[in-house]
Formats: C-alpha cells, structure tokens, sequence
C-alpha cells in the first residue's frame, strides 16, 4: 500500500496521533491556540466510538480525563497557557494517583491572558514545577507537523508505560504550521497499552510497583476493585499518614521516572559531530536554529543544532557530553529569563560560554536574530 | 425478615469511624450501604467519587471501586467515569464546600448535562474539617469561625439549584428521618439522569455551638421542629415557611441523560462520517 501523504495543521495531526494512540476520550474547553485539537476531537470522537466532553473549565476538564482514564480509557485534553494553569491542581492528583492521561499545552505569549494568538516557549518551567508539592512529570515539545503526529503517539505511550500524566508542549507557531505527512500506517508506530493486574482479585494492590517502578493499572468496574487518592496513601489506595510511608511513595514517583530517564529523554541532534558553536534550542526554534547552523556552515564556521524533543527530564547527559568539544553554547527560546538557557548552565557550570537568544514579543525567533547574536562575536568564538 | 445492613461493602477493622459524635455523616453512609445492598449493587459494578472535608473521607470505609479527589472536582471526576464507562454506578459524596461552594460550577454543569451521577450531598453549613468557618450554605446573620460578627452573606438553597440546573431527581433528608433518608437515597441511586440527596446534617462541634445548638439533641431538635413534609411546607404561605425547610422528594422527573444524547450523537456521525 502506498505511504499516505497529507498535508496536515499541526493541532490536526496532534488529534490524529492522539486517535492512532487509540485514544477514545477527550474532554476540554475550548481556548486558542489549541481550539483545532477540540474541533477535531469533536467531529472524530463520535465517529471512532469515543467520545468529546466540552467541559465547563480547564480543571473539571483535566478532572473527566482522569476519571475516564480510570474507567479504562487512553484520554486527553488539550489547552493553552491559562487553561493549563488552572488544569495544574488536577494534574498533581494524576502524578498522585499515577493516573496516565495526556495534557497538551499549545504555548503562547503571556504573562496571564497576555497576547493571546502569539506563540511563546515561556511555559518550560510552568510544565515542570506548576503543581505543588515535589513531583516529577515527562514533558515532550515537537518541531515539526509531522513530530506533532508522531510524539503525540509517543507521549501516550510514555503516559500508559509509566502511569503518569504527559504533558506535550507545542509552541503556536508548530501547531498552527501545515505540513506535509507522512501518515504511519496501522503498526507502524508501536503503541503501548498499561499493565493490567493479573492473578487474585483480593491481593490486587493498586500502587505496589513491580521491578520497573510502575504499578499494574485494572479499570474501574473491574473485578480488580480499587482505591485511588490524592492524599498520602499506602500500596492499597488506601490513606496512610506515616512518614515511612510518605517517604517511599514521594520517592517513587519520582523513581519511576529516574529509572527510565535513557529512554524518556529524547534529542535530535544536526552536524554536531565536529560543532564548535552548538544550538541548543527546542520547538520552533529549532528550526530557525537549524537556518542559522547551515548559513554560519556556508561562512566556514563549524556550528550544530541540539533539538530537546523531551523537555523534562531535562537532557542533562547529552548537553554535557555534545558540549565537551564545544567553544560556545547558544540556546534559543522564545521567553525572557532564559529557562531552558538556565538548565543548560547548571549542567555546564559558570565558565561555560553559554549565550542567549531571546524573544518575548510574540514574535518567532529568526536566523538572522541567532546570526546578530552569534556574528557580534564570531572572531572571538572562532579565533 | 431479613434487614440489609450493608456491611458486605464496609472494609474490615476501620470502625469506629472519625466523624465527631452527633455528626450526620455515619447515618447517611449506612443508609446508602443498606440502599446498596437492597439495590444489588456489587463492589466491582460501583464507584464511589469523594471529594475533601468531613464527607470526603468517607470512601476510607469502603471496599467498592473508590476515587479520592481534589476539593470540590469530584463531580467533574465522576462525569468522566460514567460518561466513558456508562455500565458502573457512580456516586458522588461530598459536604457543602464540594457542591456548591468551590465546586458550584461543576455542580450546575453535571446537573445541566444531566450526568447519570447519583450525588449525595452533607450539608452542615459550614466548613467542618478545617475548624468551622462559613461555607456557601451558612444561611444569612448566623455564625461561624469567620463570621463572629453573623454571616454577611446568604446561603444558597442546594436543591433549588438542582431544581433549576437541570437534575431529575431532587430530595432532602436528614439523619432525623432516617428512614425517609434511605427512600430517598434509593430512588436516587435508580434514577437515570444527575440525582441530588442533599443532607442537612448536625455539626455541633463547628456549627452548632455558635448557634445556640451545642449538643447533638439541640441539632436533633432543630432539624425536627424545621424540618416539614413537602406538602405541608408547600402548603405554607411565604411568611410561614420563614426559618422552615421541606424534607423528602422534591423534584422527580425524566429526562434523557448525558450518555443516551451522546449515543444519538454517535448514531448521526457515524451515518455522516467524514461529510461534516
């Protein structure tokens, strides 16, 4: 059969991956840049035998996903910067409850409703730390439609493996950009489904993990009956205060994370091999970083992308071992404090020369602005 | 003749319970486990949904499917569960905060989708867990933690907002009629479309005490010599009905829930696929 090519919006093709995951839930509400993901869902839900809730707000909507989660569903919602802030005190009960879902945030320009259409890369830190309490989350950020497609299928699979919630990340300008597609074909992708329970119904404990961190997950309705809570629980759902208790669950959380960072951190590397100057840059920057590297190449200077496709964990080991031979590290992002640029430094430390390239206008980072920031210098990096 | 006692869902070793004494908490979760029972309802057909506060706690004592959630969300929980899996019985307990305080909008949003949710609500009129301040329902000019002064504000009527939001079924019990309570509670749990059993229950420790209801009697009383049948409190003129509240069945009607106008959702796009 001939490969499907088609040319694709990226919130559609995060709708298509989602549907080819086998997702059959979505509940959301509606909010621009990622309103294209709701329409999608609500035309193709129906037809799939799934179904699309257009809930009342962001946390009941992050709340219905969860729950249908529990009812066996693979489920998700999709938002953008405001409705992710108030989707986050839910999001804490899915790390809490280990509760796989999917949560796309479509990035765009803040602080608060700030400038609603414009794209942005300003959530980084918001993705990692906008929960309390200490907890650990996967965050995945696309560059391409097609990735949007792929990494969409990828997130679930990360979200149903580890039993957690998966946040992916597309800036506006990835989600709102049209591509060709190549279209994967059914197994072409490896989609994973959650561990069940298996043997005596009466032993069944929700949270006592196996030997890879992560705990078998039966569905409500099951004969496998079950506790999940938000508060400090023990193996069997149920609550329990004890410090020892609380110590072993905070941990693994955190755990099953750790114990899988090789294969939940994903990166993409362009003529890094002999790179003096590495990019470092994630969504659509990475594209215009990729721009940049080819033309600095055509001037004779041996430049080299790093796109972070997972954002958290952060890509700690592979940032140190591409910038061992490096002279000079330009990390492009669409925010002003530098979040991602922050990260790269505590992994290089303070003598590492580790530059900025910076926008927070609503506008998209060009080649020409990383070439001004890279050219003021360049002797210097190159002598 | 055999009662039901509705032990067969109550986990072994967890009683005596942590409610205060004289709360109305313990009266309604044996109602609703003897309705259970009565009803058939087996521990892997059933989810309970709580969120926090005195109500919240409740799924602790129980062995069927449970779901432990975030302050005033557990409606919203709940709809995704019985909107994807419509087969289980879902309910929902949570205290005056939940429903309509932090969690009003959830509550007039299942009420008007009409969700296949059984909700039963323990109305105390104030936040109990946190030491007794006034909560959406603290009527006007009575007192609390937060208001020692008397409440500036006014409380809502939990079943009028039911009413208007769109349930099929509204009642109101109290642990004083606890007979009446577990009719209620019943027909609720058997009727397709969003439920409301809402429970004005005695909180001495936090409510009453600033009320002049310090003990479990005074309450008692109170939710006695209030509380009046439905036809005798709509036979009532506006004054009389002044300080008054009606006890049982309120609102019975059939509407079509959530998950059957989905169904037809489904039906049509599945007939048009691909030419919308």
């Amino acid at each position: 059969m001939a490969r499907q090519v088609r040319l694709m919006q990226g919130n559609q093709a995060i709708a298509e991956g989602a549907f080819y995951a086998g997702a059959r839930f979505y509940a959301g509400y509606p909010i621009t840049p990622s309103s294209e993901i709701a329409e999608e869902c609500s035309k193709r839900m129906p037809e799939l035998g799934g179904m699309y809730m257009q809930m009342e707000d962001e946390i009941a909507s992050m709340a219905a996903i969860i729950g249908a989660s529990l009812a066996g569903a693979k489920s998700f919602t999709a938002t953008s910067g405001p409705g992710f802030s108030l989707m986050q005190e839910n999001l804490g009960l899915a790390v809490m409850g280990e509760v796989p879902c999917v949560v796309i945030n479509v990035q765009r320009s803040g602080p608060s409703t700030g400038l609603a259409t414009k794209p942005a890369q300003s959530d980084v830190m918001q993705l990692r730390w906008g929960r309390h309490g200490d907890q650990s989350v996967i965050a995945l950020c696309p560059a391409t439609v097609s990735e949007c497609f792929s990494l969409t299928v990828t997130a679930f699979n990360f979200a149903e493996k580890y039993r957690l919630p998966v946040i992916f990340a597309p800036d506006e300008v990835v989600a709102h950009l049209r591509e060709n597609v190549t279209v994967p074909g059914p197994g072409d992708l490896e989609v994973i489904e959650r561990k069940k329970p298996a043997g005596v119904p009466e032993r069944y404990q929700p949270f006592a993990a196996d030997a890879d961190g992560v705990a078998p997950l039966a569905a409500f309705g099951d004969k496998y009956v079950f506790h999940i809570s938000s508060s400090m629980h023990g193996a069997d759902g149920y609550s329990n205060n004890s410090p020892a208790n609380a110590t072993w669950r905070v941990a693994q959380l955190h755990r099953k994370i750790e114990m899988h960072r090789d294969e939940i951190v994903l990166t993409n590397t362009f003529e890094t091999e002999d790179a003096e100057i590495l990019l470092i840059a994630f969504g659509a920057t990475t594209r215009s970083s990729r721009a940049a590297a080819l033309e600095l190449r055509k001037q004779g200077i041996r430049a080299g992308v790093l796109q972070l496709i997972t954002l958290w964990p952060f890509a700690d080991k592979e940032v140190e071992k591409l910038c061992q031979k490096v002279k000079t590290v330009v990390v492009t992002e669409m925010n002003y404090s530098g979040q991602v640029a922050g990260e790269v430094r505590k992994v290089l430390g303070s003598a590492a020369d580790v530059r900025r390239v910076n926008s927070f206008n609503g506008q998209v980072i060009t080649p020409q602005d990383i070439l001004k920031v890279i050219g003021q210098s360049v002797n210097r990096i190159t002598s | 003749m055999s009662h039901a006692t509705g032990t067969k869902y109550l986990k072994n070793g967890v009683l005596p319970h942590m409610w205060c004494s004289g709360c109305g908490i313990g009266v309604m979760l044996g109602a609703l486990l003897r309705s259970f029972e009565e009803l058939g309802y087996e521990r892997d057909d059933t989810v309970v949904v709580t969120g926090i506060g005195c109500t919240g706690k409740a799924d602790d004592y129980l062995i069927t499917h449970a779901l432990h959630t975030t302050h005033g969300r557990a409606l919203a929980y709940a709809t995704g569960i019985k909107a994807f899996n419509p087969r289980l019985h879902v309910v929902v307990l949570m205290g005056d905060g939940d429903s309509v305080t932090i969690g009003g909008n959830h509550f007039l949003h299942a009420a008007r989708r009409n969700m296949d949710l059984t909700a039963i609500i323990i109305n105390n009129f104030n936040f109990g867990m946190t030491g007794g301040q006034f909560s959406g329902t603290t009527p006007g000019g009575m007192f609390s933690q937060t208001c020692v002064y008397g409440n500036p504000e006014r409380g809502i009527d939990i079943c009028a907002l039911a009413e208007v939001a769109g349930a099929n079924y509204v009642a109101r019990a109290t642990p004083y009629h606890v007979w009446e309570m577990k009719t209620n509670i019943k027909e609720a749990l058997g009727k397709k479309g969003f439920s409301v059993v809402e429970v004005y229950s005695p909180c001495p420790t936090n409510f009453g005490r600033h009320n002049n209801m310090k003990s479990t009697p005074d309450m008692l009383h109170w939710l006695r010599d209030k509380g009046l049948s439905v036809e005798e409190y709509n036979r009532r003129k506006t004054a009389e009905k002044e300080g008054y509240f009606a006890v049982g069945k309120l609102v019975d009607r059939d509407e079509p829930d959530f998950n059957e106008r989905y169904d037809q959702i489904r039906t049509i796009a599945r007939k048009s696929q691909g030419r919308c």
